[in-house]
């Protein structure tokens, strides 16, 4: 008989370097709290972290591959939104 | 290094480092012994890191203990050619690690002392066991932490869990006693100012077992346990085989570095 | 370690569809083209199997790897090893747990491949089937094992498939210790006493070949590699890193002092390739078959820990779920 199924916990941590929190795996507890302990003792044993998210995979919402196309290409050509595509003449400097 | 075993000139500020030492090998190498067994992998990494911490704390505190007792010791030498009548542990932390629930019990009752002791360490009028009571601390809390969360979660969990939780703390309680003991030779040292008291701890450890063993609903057995002896080196039957094991290496080729 | 599940060969494959074979096409093409696979792209039925069976043993391979190190953790002979010891097979542990995570995006359970683990249906690294008779072998655990699993496991950084590709590098970063931890051992007891030293000599001895098969059956043999090279999942064949792994070993063990355990080991200038004997392929058929020396023991060993782990498992979603109630409750009587 399989035994009943720990709950699965997604995992995010904000490094040393200010950056925002990043997913940097998973892991199974029971609640809330045992997952954040879990969280600590086994994805920052090396000084990974100074932040953690604990979120139960189940409570993530994700976008559909097959609507990849959709949903992002068409920023794509959406060209002005990138500062190379304004020409600046160089005397006038960094901007 | 010979194989035989070492005799120290323990003044007692050597005797006092060398027990709190002693403390986190033992407890440290009791959890290291969980390394691939535990009840979930998550706590198998757990746990290993409280045990990671312990050694730790045991190094430093050898290596300072071998300093001021000045014949050239170093950690190796005091963790590994000591016997058992030398070595001065709790003998709280040297009981085997049972079931789940016999590890987490000890392992509670032996981080609601350590916590506040660290702490108070802190102020020690010795430098250097002021630094490493500053690291001491910052781990002790996290291990009290991790023990009260899983003994209340034992203790409220299923009737099973319980009543494995309950016979634990009955038998590990004997060895309560034992954590506020204080001699003369550590009263000394505490006169100085260097070493804390441990029974001065007693309030404190009283509210943090009462809290979490309510939390846990199990009750608390009257008063504290008897049984003492670590600290003068009168241990339970278990030490001996622990270190049997543990000192197998360095007794079986003199003269080795490894 | 642990690509030797490619090496098995999967039930027939069922005729596809038209629809499925554009697919089929359109995901070759992806590949191909070096983009990742993540967990909810379509993908083969046989590609989902193939990762499935793999990343679980790989992730077996590491939590059943634990045991013949730990078999020396109580016993390191220094504060120092017992601890980086301690660290590295903990690091195991933590490198099972993110392959089982990897594995579950594919739609398994965690529960489920370890059912299959202790059920004996899952196989595991055939390395791990050996036993650790003296400290020495944890020197050379840590060199030729973590070495060979190396080679093995750097490709595998750029496989196809998203999750375990992510997976691999954390598990790379942090095994970068792992071999100079085992190689280190080997350097001081070589450099110790005579009795060392032969210690040393004799774990060399008797890791030597099974880390050779650890690469898996010669190429010739090993059909299904076909679908995991064409997938990515698998880039270098066994032979290739077997040889890989000799020519990079051969010059360390002389650098102990030390002589591989074989006679026929010869260097081949012109090619500039370590040519060594015949492999005993019947022990690895043996090994795998479950009549490796500690094949029982190890399943044993990790049935105990699931079993005695039970009641603390069920304890905890117990407690999780009279936690969730009593709040639940409180927040009901605050409204």
């Amino acid at each position: 008989m399989t035994e009943a199924r720990m709950p699965l916990w997604e995992v995010f941590i904000r490094s040393r370097n200010g950056l925002s929190h990043k997913h940097v795996g998973s892991l199974h507890a029971a609640d809330a709290e045992m997952a954040l302990q879990a969280a600590r003792d086994v994805y920052t044993r090396r000084g990974e972290g100074l932040s953690i998210w604990v979120v139960p995979s189940n409570a993530i919402t994700a976008s559909d591959p097959s609507e990849k196309e959709m949903l992002f290409e068409p920023t794509a050509s959406k060209i002005y939104r990138h500062p190379t595509f304004y020409e600046i003449p160089d005397e006038v400097g960094h901007m | 290094m010979p194989t035989t075993s070492i005799t120290l000139s323990e003044t007692p500020l050597v005797g006092t480092v060398l027990r709190r030492a002693d403390d986190a090998l033992v407890l440290g190498h009791r959890l290291s012994e969980w390394c691939g067994h535990a009840p979930m992998l998550e706590e198998d990494i757990a746990l290993a890191n409280v045990a990671l911490d312990l050694i730790g704390q045991a190094r430093t505190l050898y290596a300072y203990a071998g300093e001021i007792e000045g014949s050239g010791h170093d950690e190796d030498a005091l963790a590994f050619l000591r016997d058992s009548r030398q070595y001065r542990n709790l003998l709280l932390v040297e009981q085997p690690n049972g079931d789940f629930a016999e590890t987490i019990v000890r392992q509670f009752l032996y981080a609601a002392f350590a916590d506040p002791y660290w702490r108070a360490m802190t102020a020690s009028t010795d430098p250097r066991l002021a630094e490493i009571a500053a690291k001491a601390e910052k781990e002790s809390a996290y291990h009290l932490r991790h023990a009260a969360e899983w003994l209340i979660r034992l203790g409220d969990g299923t009737q099973e869990s319980h009543h494995r939780a309950a016979g634990a703390l009955e038998a590990l309680w004997i060895y309560t006693g034992e954590l506020f003991e204080v001699d003369a030779m550590e009263r000394a040292v505490v006169e100085t100012g260097a070493a804390v008291d441990p029974a001065s701890l007693r309030a404190t450890w009283d509210a943090t077992v009462d809290a979490v063993l309510g939390e846990a609903t199990l009750t608390r057995p009257a008063g504290l346990g008897v049984q003492t002896g670590g600290r003068s080196g009168r241990h339970t039957e278990h030490l001996g085989h622990l270190l049997a094991e543990m000192q197998s290496l360095p007794r079986t080729y003199p003269g080795a570095t490894w | 370690m642990y690509t030797q599940a490619l090496n098995a060969r999967d039930a027939v494959a069922q005729p596809l569809s038209a629809e499925e074979t554009a697919k089929s096409a359109a995901f070759q093409a992806r590949v191909d083209d070096e983009q990742r696979i993540e967990p909810n792209d379509w993908m083969p039925e046989a590609y989902r199997r193939t990762l499935v069976r793999q990343i679980s043993q790989h992730a077996h391979s590491e939590i059943v790897g634990m045991l013949p190190e730990g078999n020396w953790i109580t016993r390191a002979p220094s504060l120092k090893r017992k601890a980086a010891l301690l660290a590295k097979v903990q690091d195991e542990g933590g490198h099972g747990l993110y392959l089982y995570a990897a594995a579950e995006t594919l739609g398994v359970s965690r529960e489920e491949v370890v059912d299959q683990l202790l059920s004996g249906k899952a196989k595991y690294s055939s390395i791990f089937n050996y036993p650790t008779l003296t400290w020495a072998d944890i020197g050379a655990i840590g060199w030729l094992v973590d070495g060979a699993a190396i080679m093995n496991q750097i490709p595998l950084c750029r496989c196809s498939y998203g999750p375990y590709a992510r997976a691999m590098i954390r598990i790379c970063k942090e095994e970068s210790f792992h071999q100079r931890q085992g190689y280190e051992i080997m350097l001081t007891l070589s450099a110790g006493t005579a009795e060392q030293k032969a210690l040393a000599q004799d774990a060399l001895n008797r890791w030597w070949w099974p880390c050779l098969m650890m690469f898996g059956p010669p190429d010739g043999e090993s059909q299904h590699s076909d679908a995991s090279t064409r997938w990515k999942i698998k880039r270098f064949s066994n032979d290739q890193l077997r040889q890989k792994f000799v020519d990079a070993t051969v010059p360390q063990a002389h650098f102990l002092g030390l002589t591989p355990p074989d006679p026929e080991l010869a260097f081949d200038e012109a090619s500039g390739h370590w040519r060594f004997g015949e492999i005993d392929w019947e022990e690895f058929r043996q090994v795998l078959a479950g009549n490796g020396p500690c094949n029982r023991d190890r399943l044993r060993v990790r049935r105990k820990a699931h079993a005695d782990g039970a009641w603390v498992r069920e304890a905890a979603l117990a407690f999780a779920e009279k936690r969730r109630a009593r709040k639940a409750d409180a927040e009901k009587q605050a409204a």
